[in-house]
């Protein structure tokens, strides 16, 4: 057994452990969980150190699962997805112990949940193989169907069923098209596979591509969310707990952009660059129209949920550059919005605990009441908002970079959104934090206590760090992103129309070469 | 001196983390040391730095730190160039700043929050340190939106108080805008250099010039779009005013001496790219002189005291831009360090003044303070006669180059001169009708209010910028009057290639046309004093009069032509506006309903319009369960036909 199949079987067995274990000792139940899923996190570290860059899929296990069907189970990890675990599985612990005072009821329950959804969104990054991700992809949904509809807040049950119900509308399509390839693979005949890796070579028909790109599309751009799939994103935000809000931010988003990049454009290249325009513009739009939403929320949580509709849009528009740069920066996106949004999530929650609202009307000049929070907070902020020296700026700059290089225009328009992050960040922190103290009540919040801050430090670390020195985690990434284009660029992206198709590079040497009637290299340069 | 000279930004860095982590603890006296102490440092460095540009071989040095940001073709690392233009700018930076990190010690003495304001303000020397020292465009975007941040942290110090925190955001999020020109310039710059670093960058410009027409010219007016945010220049001015909300060192430091320079220090460096494309260089020129007049005009009617000095560095900024776009680079640079002596003592006059009346800012409420506060009086007169153009103090010298080299210079106009030197005249009326209003005259003062001469840390930097006022131009002094230009000189080698490309010749006019030139400047700055004398000393009552008379374009000026206004309705509002509008009619009615619609269409499907009691949450999950059963089941029933 490989060191994947701990990382995606331990959390589903302690929590198991857990629902079973006899004790009701809230210290109990929240030191095991602790311990499992901080344990989770030391292994998923070995990873870290020794996955070697551009290897393609490694510490892969394969085991014949359902060989009838060509079913197996097949993990791997790559540069793709290589930080996406780490996240998720630091991410847990954070979730695990930013609940201790939050939760007051269901406490076995509830953090077994939050083990049950680690197995799943783990899995759903390590699959390779098309069936078992799907189940993974499915798994996932029933715990955090329960953390927002058992514990969330007074619209939960609304809000938990628009959250499942969307994601199986997408998903269902997506079944079909996953059942329609397994059948061109050879199907039931004995040679049909569900291994990623041989669907990738199917040379599937470009008219085939195309639906099934949209089915595949549409599971994965609800999931994102991209525009106009996005609205049970608030709900849902609004009405988890705030570590749900936490663990759905931070990564079962991800699981959408990742999605494009795993499975839907390199399987099906062409159906790809029939959509391209369709998703760059609701990318752009999704930038824009998410910021200006943000700008008018009255809720914290849901002016935050917004602002993930923002990001994420900045997240596919690096994927749809097709280029190293924008591909790197918004894989490095993801986990920069895991980390600011994860934290600001984290934040909200806290000062929930403390004054129970989420309106941003009932707090101002808290500041002065509670520093440590403030400035925390504000960190985190300025890191949403792409401030170089933190890691939203490396993230940002390369998508909007590579962007530019692929469409200046959608790419201009898209920097607005930069702009706008500024207004509605600096609003919200203006009307929370500054000015006068207006509600008496406010006046006796008391700041983080260490457990909080201890749940934050990783994050303001790892802020600063990825805004700092960045190559450790673009090193880890590059190279596999670089075989991925390899692959998915098949086919030229030339539909772009004339107003934005930019003039492939030439260096300046050869253009005047060639304007001075010489061919390049023989000495046309200045 | 490689060694040395990544310290120069580290000091204050260091000197940010340790007040920021212990600054509380270790109280003020300690956090006020700390932060000079560390400022010292880095201009203890930067001298050095200066002699070694000064000895070096190619006249530059480069430092390397580390890769930052690798991937791909793209690649930016951390590294600084020293050359005679970052050399000037980081002794001007850290000079200035020591000088005002002391003089915070006595104004903020009072203050509970010093360590976090010290703190703050290390943080600032830091990033502009960054911005100056950058040796790649991505660099300087680290220090000019760092100076940003700084900028809105300190305008909204006192964060109670709602209009500092909003005047602080406005501040930023106006930079902003600039910022998105500033890096959409980038993105065309490494789209077609293949590089952001700042050499490799001009080698090649003249090339990617010939070969592909237009683009130049894009990036200068891209870049010039950033520098209109930093340096508060038409149309992005709007948040410089408001900026005074700050404590009076801010001001003076980053809204006046250093940080609002930083877009005439960029276009600076990025002469080589604006010289190619000439046309975004007369942009910069009819800018900055517009700026430098329409904010003069309003400069005239303020009757805060900060007020009055941030349109005048509104002003100010719009001489180095002139200078600037008609390509007299080094006289803008000039400009910029004799305006950095000058503004920065004004500022520190201003606020002993207001630190001695308890924070009152309102000219109508001050008068006869002369007697009270001679020290503060006597620098900020010299400050004034400075920015007057009175020879042969700083101000002259360089308003002088640059009025001459507006006429003279073959990118510049006679109009160009024109404004100018109408500016000129306004400037010294609207100066000395503030020192006349703050210093002479009778006491306007509450009368429980009693004016005091400020403490010897308050003092001592007034005094030595005073001195720096007097004698800091001299070191241009012009060669028609006798002197070497050596600041000129020493810049050359940094502008050598915008020289070179704009064929900018020297000698066509004639001594005599400049010498009358510079009577001409001469004399209306005097008359403009004079001026000032008589409306404010001898018939007081006449401003009054003349305020009826032209009420309208009194009101015009004194509301700043309502611009701020008019940004509000016309972009700032609508945004707001139709974001509320789409919000409710829209994403909730349209989109939301949509997908509601759908749900509750299912729903009533699935359950065959049997009406359930069973509560919303369980009649959901039954609904959903049915429905991914049925759609499982077809599924299943398809592929499995199709299999067949």
């Amino acid at each position: 057994m490989g060191i994947l199949s701990v990382l995606i079987f331990f959390p589903v067995l302690c929590g198991v452990a857990l629902l079973v274990w006899p004790g009701e000792r809230h210290a109990q139940i929240r030191g095991f969980a602790t311990v499992a899923s901080a344990v989770e996190f030391i292994v998923s570290l070995w990873l870290w150190f020794g996955f070697v860059p551009g290897g393609g899929f490694q510490f892969v296990e394969s085991l014949d699962w359902i060989s009838r069907y060509g079913i197996g189970y097949r993990v791997g990890v790559d540069g793709i997805s290589l930080l996406l675990v780490l996240l998720t599985t630091l991410l847990t612990v954070i979730a695990v112990v930013s609940s201790y005072s939050a939760i007051q009821t269901g406490r076995k329950g509830y953090y077994a949940s939050l083990l049950f959804l680690e197995t799943g969104v783990i899995g759903a990054f390590l699959a390779t193989d098309v069936f078992l991700f799907y189940v993974f992809w499915e798994v996932m949904l029933i715990p955090m169907y329960f953390l927002i509809g058992v514990w969330g807040g007074q619209r939960r049950i609304y809000a938990t069923v628009k959250f499942v119900l969307y994601t199986m509308a997408g998903s269902l399509l997506m079944l079909v098209a996953i059942l329609w390839t397994y059948q061109y693979s050879g199907g039931f005949s004995g040679h049909g596979t569900f291994n990623l890796l041989d669907w990738y070579g199917l040379g599937i028909p470009a008219s085939a591509q195309r639906w099934l790109f949209a089915a595949f599309a549409l599971a994965f751009a609800i999931k994102v969310p991209m525009f106009p799939f996005h609205t049970w994103l608030p709900d849902a935000h609004v009405e988890a707990p705030a570590a749900g809000s936490v663990m759905l931010a931070g990564v079962l988003l991800k699981l959408g952009a990742y999605g494009f990049l795993r499975f839907a454009i390199p399987l099906f290249p062409q159906g790809f660059e029939y959509f391209a325009d369709t998703l760059w513009i609701l990318s752009v739009i999704g930038i824009v129209y998410g910021a200006i939403m943000t700008l008018i929320q009255e809720d914290i949580k849901s002016l935050i949920a917004y602002s993930s509709v923002s990001h994420l849009g900045f997240v596919m528009l690096g994927i749809m550059a097709l280029n190293l740069v924008g591909a790197t920066g918004s894989l490095l996106q993801q986990i920069n919005h895991g980390i600011s949004t994860g934290a600001l999530f984290l934040l909200v929650g806290m000062i929930y605990e403390r004054r129970h609202t989420r309106k941003i009307a009932d707090y101002g000049g808290i500041f002065a009441v509670v520093p440590v929070f403030s400035i925390a907070f504000l960190i985190v902020a300025l890191s949403s908002i792409g401030l170089p020296g933190t890691n939203g700026f490396v993230g940002e700059f390369l998508i909007l970079l590579g962007a530019f290089n692929a469409r200046p225009i959608f790419a201009t328009i898209s920097t607005v959104g930069v702009i706008l992050a500024a207004g509605y960040m600096l609003w919200l922190v203006r009307r929370v934090f500054f000015g006068p103290v207006v509600h008496a009540v406010n006046e006796t919040i008391r700041d983080l206590t260490r457990r909080e801050l201890a749940t934050l430090i990783p994050l303001l670390a790892l802020i600063f760090w990825i805004g700092i020195y960045p190559r450790p985690f673009l090193d880890r990434i590059g190279p596999d992103l670089e075989s991925w284009l390899k692959r998915v660029r098949t086919v030229e992206m030339i539909k772009a129309p004339a107003w934005d198709r930019p003039t492939p590079f030439v260096p300046p040497e050869a253009v005047l070469s060639r304007a001075a009637g010489k061919t390049p290299g023989d000495g046309g340069t200045p | 001196m490689n060694t040395l000279l990544w310290t120069l930004p580290l000091w204050p860095l260091v000197g940010f983390l340790l007040n920021g982590f212990f600054g509380r603890r270790w109280g003020k006296r300690t956090a006020g040391l700390v932060a000079c102490a560390s400022v010292f440092l880095s201009f203890a460095v930067s001298l050095f730095a200066f002699a070694a540009v000064r000895s070096a071989d190619t006249g530059r040095l480069t430092v390397t730190l580390f890769d930052w940001i690798v991937t791909g073709n793209f690649h930016a690392s951390v590294s600084f160039l020293l050359d005679p233009l970052s050399a000037v700018m980081i002794l001007v930076v850290t000079g200035v700043s020591f000088l005002i990190h002391v003089y915070s010690l006595g104004y903020m003495g009072h203050d509970p929050d010093q360590p976090r304001y010290f703190s703050f303000l290390n943080l600032f020397v830091f990033f502009m340190l960054m911005l100056v020292l950058a040796d790649n465009f991505l660099v300087m975007y680290i220090g000019w939106e760092g100076v940003g941040l700084c900028s809105y942290l300190l305008i909204g110090f006192w964060f109670r108080r709602l209009s500092a925190v909003r005047a602080g955001m406005k501040a930023f999020v106006v930079n902003r805008i600039g910022d998105f020109g500033f890096s959409l310039a980038i993105f065309l710059i490494f789209w077609h250099f293949n590089t952001v670093n700042f050499l490799e960058v001009f080698e090649r410009a003249p090339s990617v010039a010939a070969a592909y027409s237009g683009t130049l010219t894009a990036i200068g007016l891209l870049l010039l779009l950033g520098a209109t945010g930093k340096s508060a220049q038409i149309p992005l001015y709007v948040w410089l005013p408001d900026a005074m909300e700050g404590p009076t060192p801010v001001s003076a430091l980053i809204h006046a001496a250093t940080m609002v320079t930083a877009g005439v220090y960029m276009i600076a460096r990025c002469s080589t790219l604006f010289a190619l494309a000439p046309v975004t260089l007369l942009v910069v020129a009819i800018i900055g002189a517009a700026t430098a007049l329409f904010a003069a005009s309003m400069a005239l009617v303020q009757n805060d005291i900060k007020k009055v000095l941030a349109y005048s560095t509104i002003s100010q900024l719009g001489y180095m831009f002139l200078a600037l776009g008609v390509g007299a680079f080094a006289a803008g640079i000039f400009h910029l360090m004799t305006h950095a002596f000058f503004k920065a003592l004004l500022f520190l006059g201003a606020g002993s003044v207001i630190h001695a009346l308890s924070n009152e800012q309102d000219l109508r409420k001050m008068g006869g303070l002369k007697k009270s506060m001679p020290v503060t009086y006597w620098t900020f007169l010299i400050a004034a006669l400075a920015i007057a153009g009175v020879p042969p103090l700083a101000g002259f010298v360089s308003k002088d180059e640059i009025l001459w080299r507006s006429f003279s210079s073959p990118l510049g106009h006679w109009t160009f001169w024109l404004v100018g030197t109408i500016t000129a005249a306004l400037t010294a009326f609207y100066m000395f009708r503030l020192v006349f209003l703050a210093f002479h005259g009778e006491s306007r003062v509450a009368h429980d209010v009693h004016p005091h001469e400020s403490p010897a840390s308050m003092a001592q930097p007034l005094i030595a910028l005073a001195v720096l006022s007097v004698i800091g131009g001299w070191i241009g002094w012009p060669r028609t009057l006798g002197g070497g230009a050596w600041f000129e000189h020493f810049l050359r080698p940094v502008f050598e290639h915008a020289d070179q490309t704009l064929a900018l010749s020297a000698g066509e006019h004639s001594a005599g046309l400049e010498y009358g030139l510079m009577a001409v400047s001469i004399i209306v700055g005097l008359l403009g004093i004079l001026l000032a004398y008589q409306w404010y000393i001898k018939s007081p009552e006449r401003p009054e009069r003349w305020k009826a008379r032209f009420a309208g374009l009194y009101n015009l000026v004194l509301n700043k032509y309502w611009v701020d206004e008019l940004y509000d309705t016309v972009i700032v509002r609508p945004i707001v506006g139709l974001g509320r509008v789409v919000y409710r009619g829209f994403d909730l009615a349209v989109i939301d309903g949509a997908a509601n619609g759908i749900a509750g269409l299912m729903q009533s499907l699935a359950a065959g319009g049997v009406k359930t009691s069973t509560g919303r949450f369980r009649f959901g999950a039954a609904t959903f369960a049915v429905g991914c059963a049925v759609a499982l089941g077809w599924v299943l029933v398809t592929v499995m036909g199709a299999a067949r």
